[in-house]
């Protein structure tokens, strides 16, 4: 039967139902429930029902149960939540409370407890408890009440009032009826989580409540002995309640609870009462839970053992099940002090699981605890176990067993050359799973550790032999060798030349990014051996590197061929000097398998793990390891924008001399191509404090700035990049300033070539003379036609009153002095924000150097602050400003104080410079 | 708690779905789906836990199944609930299903949506396990039988029956 005719199917019967509840003709009992029947069964196959509500509504009101029941039942599964017929639901269910009729208040609570919103717990939760605690009521509504008042608590708790109730509800664990006890056991386990002092006594009544069920004969309870098991659920959601304290004080009770566990784990060996699973599966049931409180406990080392030697019995069962509860087990236990060891024994058998297993849960359970038992005397036979495994391992697991196998092998490395060959190994078999994270570790850990350096360099060196090698490989081989490829250059195996043609002949197979930090390896070789830079530079110069479609790619390979035809050896050396250590930090790979797999898992392993000592995790901040690292720092740092706090490089900055001198040699090579960064949003605001970006960016048309300022003069250029492979025609960019901007600001450019080929890009240089102080910012209009479309696009120029700062330093009583001679009321103001991005002081330090103002160190006497100064240039004048930021980290916010000896420019800097934070 | 409980089919056609977290109804057929697809494509004489899927809430939760010819039963549950109480509690489930159908087959839950929901309801309320003793489940289903049988006599002529 095909959908379509199913779907018609059901709209005619839809249709016939409508019309039978619309018609006059009133329904008997027996139609309205056939036709509620059919309603639930179409939701079911997942229609919409759009009717019918009122009709149930209606229905809970009769007196008939046959049609209250399906009444209720058309709510329960299809009145959602926030139905606006909740007001009417609840006046009939607090009839039906009323009643005292215990099938109508059965119906009632199960209404309540499916449909659980708020509004019904406002209407019910002061009166639940109250029909739960009383002596009059039946046993099964008082099953059902505690159920219904749990659900109740966990959508609203805030309603759920404690009080006298709480300790009737404790004495329910004594009740007469299992069923009872069975419900309120579950209702005082979630209630206790919240407030244990509130239900602490129930700890004493539980255990003597489990001693009654786990000592009686198997006949002593009747209807609640399943197979043979004594209240299996019962017992279960017992000792799940034990769990929610620790183990107790009175020695009485703690010795009636060992007694008890004893006896579970005794039984475990004796010889089954019956054949059947479900003898086996009540009873492993208990026996399970039995050893989670044991472990849970974690005190009593006879117990813990004995519960390691029932799971390692497990590990070698028939039932899948128990084998995969086994090993689930055994990861918390692994975490126990006393049973490590014991737990350790079983290695053997967990890796033959690992195996032989059929079914992947039960391998990826072994996964699991292969890692949990892992430590250093283990290590390096569980991640071999590991590698070996994850040739052959499902590929929805692999990723994960990636990030514990590069966990493990930094954690337990002795002899970091293991660890550099155990990444090593995992790239090659399962590269694609490799994420980035795993790769910036092993070259964050190479660059920390010199003994391994060498080591490393040639081993990369021998792993890219391979004919097709991954292109993480390509990636740490590439950055490796750039750092440390002098350390093999030696051999004439892997002579400087032979190490780059080895990586060139991988690069046309990379993609863009890897591409671009083979490039950066290459000017890197420039330095580190002089006799390939002719080689280099060939490569450098060739069409495919200049005049790449990728900017990226087309950005570095000029400026790298300039800045090594330009720059002395004694800059080379500067600029590209080896990367400095990486600070310690957590590991970025930990952050990524904690996210992975929810937060439980990772860290138990972490703080109960004693020996942590090797491991070159450190401080908490997370590792946002980045490629832009590797490039020559300065110039990235200029273009990509100092408000991209992530992307920023991990290491320090260079020093600032060789990054003012790569400035000079970037502004000439301007001429040639346009160094346009990446980035895409039309964002005035980021270019406060960068000279340098795409201001603009649309499916047609991509506008890039570059701009240079001195004194009271600037110069920017403008890019209009072609995106499309159509002409542009009539291409004209007008500048507009405003009325009140033209007497302050003078700018003169050229008009452009009005036809921009498809693909091309022309350029447009603006001269800039700032006359006076002003406020606004000039506007730049372009239109076009494209196709036979006219476009037309405006665009706010980025000239700012702080374009025109010259930095001046001064020393602390100076500032101060020249501070309270600005203080004036009309001079200072005064702004206080909250921190849009995060506060990070060096991304600060860097806005505010970006922004123009010298950044003065030392002055202010809290060191948290920032203080600045400056002059702004004009034709007319010259006006000084001091500023000062005050971050508060409680508050995120931010206090920016400006103080310049006229009012309008305090006015407008401070509004610049607080959007940047 | 026990988050969801799905009866399909071996072609994925639900036969009962009921959830005790609120999910909206696309949410609510995409979980279904998910789960079918999850559960179906695993070999019969493997375990019968699994990783829950995402839409019901990632590896935090279980599916615990089981595979009755023609119909799987499944459970999610989080991490609150004893997998082999569950495995046992869908074995109670199915047993007393059998018990009020007399050999219950895929067309009884087709048929009487409405009943398998009230046996339903008699063992777990609100996500929670309400009653495990079969023979107080059946007493409950047939006293409502009973109830049911009583008011058709009184207030419906006999004529309605088609």
């Amino acid at each position: 039967k095909s959908k379509e005719a199913e779907i018609k199917r059901i709209n005619k019967e839809l249709a016939n139902i409508r019309s039978k509840f619309k018609g006059d003709k009133a329904l008997d009992g027996y139609s309205k429930k056939k036709y509620v029947c059919k309603l639930l069964f179409i939701f079911l196959l997942g229609h919409d029902i759009d009717f019918g509500h009122m009709e149930a509504v209606n229905l809970l009101s009769s007196n008939r149960y046959t049609e209250k029941q399906i009444g209720y039942l058309f709510i329960s599964v299809l009145v959602n939540s926030n139905s606006e017929l909740i007001r009417l639901i609840n006046n009939a269910i607090k009839n039906d409370l009323a009643s005292r009729n215990p099938t109508f208040m059965g119906l009632a609570l199960h209404c309540i407890a499916s449909v659980g919103s708020r509004e019904m717990a406002e209407a019910f939760a002061g009166e639940i408890p109250k029909v739960l605690v009383a002596g009059d009521t039946m046993d099964s509504v008082k099953q059902s009440a505690a159920l219904c008042l749990l659900r109740l608590y966990r959508t609203s708790p805030d309603l759920v009032p404690m009080g006298d109730w709480t300790s009737r509800v404790v004495h329910l664990l004594n009740d007469q009826h299992l069923g009872v006890v069975t419900a309120a056991t579950s209702l005082i386990t979630t209630l206790a989580q919240k407030n244990p002092e509130e239900f602490k006594t129930s700890v004493s009544l539980a255990v003597s409540r489990l001693s009654r069920i786990v000592t009686s004969a198997s006949t002593d309870l009747q209807d609640y002995t399943y197979y043979f098991v004594p209240a299996p659920w019962l017992s279960v959601k017992l000792l799940r309640l034990l769990q929610c304290y620790p183990p107790p004080e009175d020695p009485a009770v703690r010795g009636r609870l060992t007694e008890c566990l004893e006896t579970i784990l005794n039984k475990a060996q004796e010889p089954p009462k019956s054949k059947k699973v479900q003898h086996s599966n009540a009873k492993n049931a208990v026996l399970f839970e039995a050893i989670s409180l044991i472990i849970h406990h974690d005190s009593e080392p006879n117990l813990l053992v004995r519960a390691c030697n029932q799971l390692g019995q497990f590990l070698q069962h028939r039932e899948t099940n128990l084998r995969y509860l086994a090993l689930e087990s055994m990861c918390t236990l692994a975490s126990s002090e006393f049973s490590h060891e014991a737990v350790k024994t079983h290695i053997e058998t967990v890796i033959n699981a690992l195996k032989t297993e059929r079914d992947v849960s039960v391998r990826q359970r072994a996964v699991d605890l292969l890692y949990a038992m892992c430590d250093r005397s283990n290590a390096p036979q569980i991640v071999a176990e590991m590698l070996s495994y994850l040739e052959t391992a499902d590929y929805s697991i692999r990723e994960e067993i990636v990030l514990k196998v590069a966990i493990l092998a930094e954690k337990y490395a002795v002899d970091y050359t293991w660890y550099v060959d155990t990444i090593l190994n995992l790239i090659r078999i399962a590269g694609d799973y490799v994420s980035e994270e795993v790769w910036y570790r092993v070259i964050q850990i190479v660059i920390n550790r010199d003994d391994v350096q060498g080591y490393a360099a040639k081993t990369v060196f021998e792993a890219l032999q391979a004919p097709a090698c991954h292109e993480n490989l390509v990636k740490v081989g590439g950055y490796i060798l750039g750092e440390f490829g002098n350390l093999i250059a030696g051999d004439p195996r892997s002579s400087p030349l032979i190490q780059f043609h080895l990586l060139h002949s991988k690069f046309h197979l990379c993609s863009v990014p890897t591409r671009a930090l083979l490039l950066s390896t290459y000017i890197k070789f420039v330095n580190l051996f002089p006799e390939v830079k002719p080689t280099i530079q060939d490569v450098l110069r060739s069409d495919s590197q200049l005049r790449n479609a990728d900017v990226e790619l087309q950005q570095r390979a000029v400026e790298y061929l300039r800045l090594s035809t330009v720059a002395s050896t004694d800059i080379l050396a500067t600029v590209l000097e080896e990367m400095p250590p990486f600070p310690e930090r957590e590991s970025s790979i930990l952050a990524k398998l904690k996210k992975k797999k929810g937060p439980g898992t990772v860290t138990d392993l972490e703080d109960t793990k004693r020996d942590r000592s090797v491991d070159v995790n450190g401080g908490p901040e997370p590792a946002p390891a980045s490629t832009s690292a590797v490039s020559t720092p300065s110039p990235s740092a200029d273009l990509l924008g100092l408000g991209a706090a992530p992307t920023a490089p991990a290491g320090p900055p260079p020093s600032s001399g060789g990054s003012g001198l790569l400035v000079d040699v970037f502004s000439d090579s301007a001429s040639v191509v346009a160094p346009l960064a990446p980035g895409s949003e039309d964002n005035f605001a980021r270019f406060v404090c960068k000279n340098n970006g795409v201001l603009f960016e649309n499916q047609l048309l991509q506008i890039g700035l570059k701009s240079e300022f001195r004194q009271n003069l600037g110069r920017m250029f403008i890019f209009y990049g072609n995106k499309t492979s159509t002409q542009f025609l009539n291409f004209t960019p007008t500048l507009i300033c405003s009325d009140d901007l033209q007497p302050n600001l003078n700018l003169q450019t050229k008009p452009v070539d009005p036809t921009v080929e498809g693909g091309a890009q022309v350029q447009q240089v603006v001269n800039i003379e700032c006359v006076s102080d002003f406020a606004e910012a000039p506007v730049l209009n372009i239109q076009f036609r494209y196709g036979g479309t006219f476009q037309n696009v405006s665009v706010q120029l980025p000239i700012t009153l702080n374009k025109f700062f010259q930095p001046t330093e001064m020393a602390s009583q100076d500032f101060f002095q020249r501070w309270k001679q600005l203080s004036n009321p009309q001079q200072e103001v005064q702004n206080i924000f909250k921190a849009k991005h995060p506060m990070d002081t060096e991304v600060t330090k860097a806005k505010i150097i970006g922004f123009g103002s010298a950044l003065l160190e030392e002055v202010d006497p809290n060191p948290a602050n920032f203080v600045g100064a400056g002059i702004i240039h004009t034709k007319t004048t010259q006006i000084g400003c001091l500023l000062r930021l005050e971050p508060n980290l409680q508050a995120q916010m931010y206090r920016l104080t400006l103080r310049t000896s006229k009012e309008a420019v305090s006015q407008r800097l401070c509004e610049l410079l607080s959007a940047q934070f | 708690m026990i988050k969801a409980i799905l009866i399909f089919n071996n072609h994925g056609k639900p036969r009962l779905s009921k959830f005790y977290q609120p999910y909206s109804e696309d949410t609510q057929q995409q979980i279904i789906r998910e789960t079918f697809h999850l559960v179906s494509k695993r070999d019969e004489n493997v375990c019968n836990f699994l990783e829950g899927g995402l839409l019901i809430g990632g590896s935090d939760n279980k599916l615990i199944y089981r595979h009755y010819a023609t119909l799987y039963f499944v459970f999610c549950v989080d991490s609150s609930e004893s997998e082999l109480g569950i495995l046992d509690l869908i074995q109670v489930f199915v047993e007393t299903l059998d018990k009020c159908f007399e050999n219950v087959c895929e067309l009884d839950l087709i048929f009487h949506v409405d009943k398998v929901h009230n046996i339903l309801a008699e063992m777990v309320m609100g996500g929670m396990v309400l009653e495990t003793n079969m023979n107080e489940i059946v007493t409950q289903i047939d006293a409502q039988n009973k109830l049911e049988k009583s008011e058709t006599f009184i207030f419906q002529s006999p004529r309605q029956d088609r």
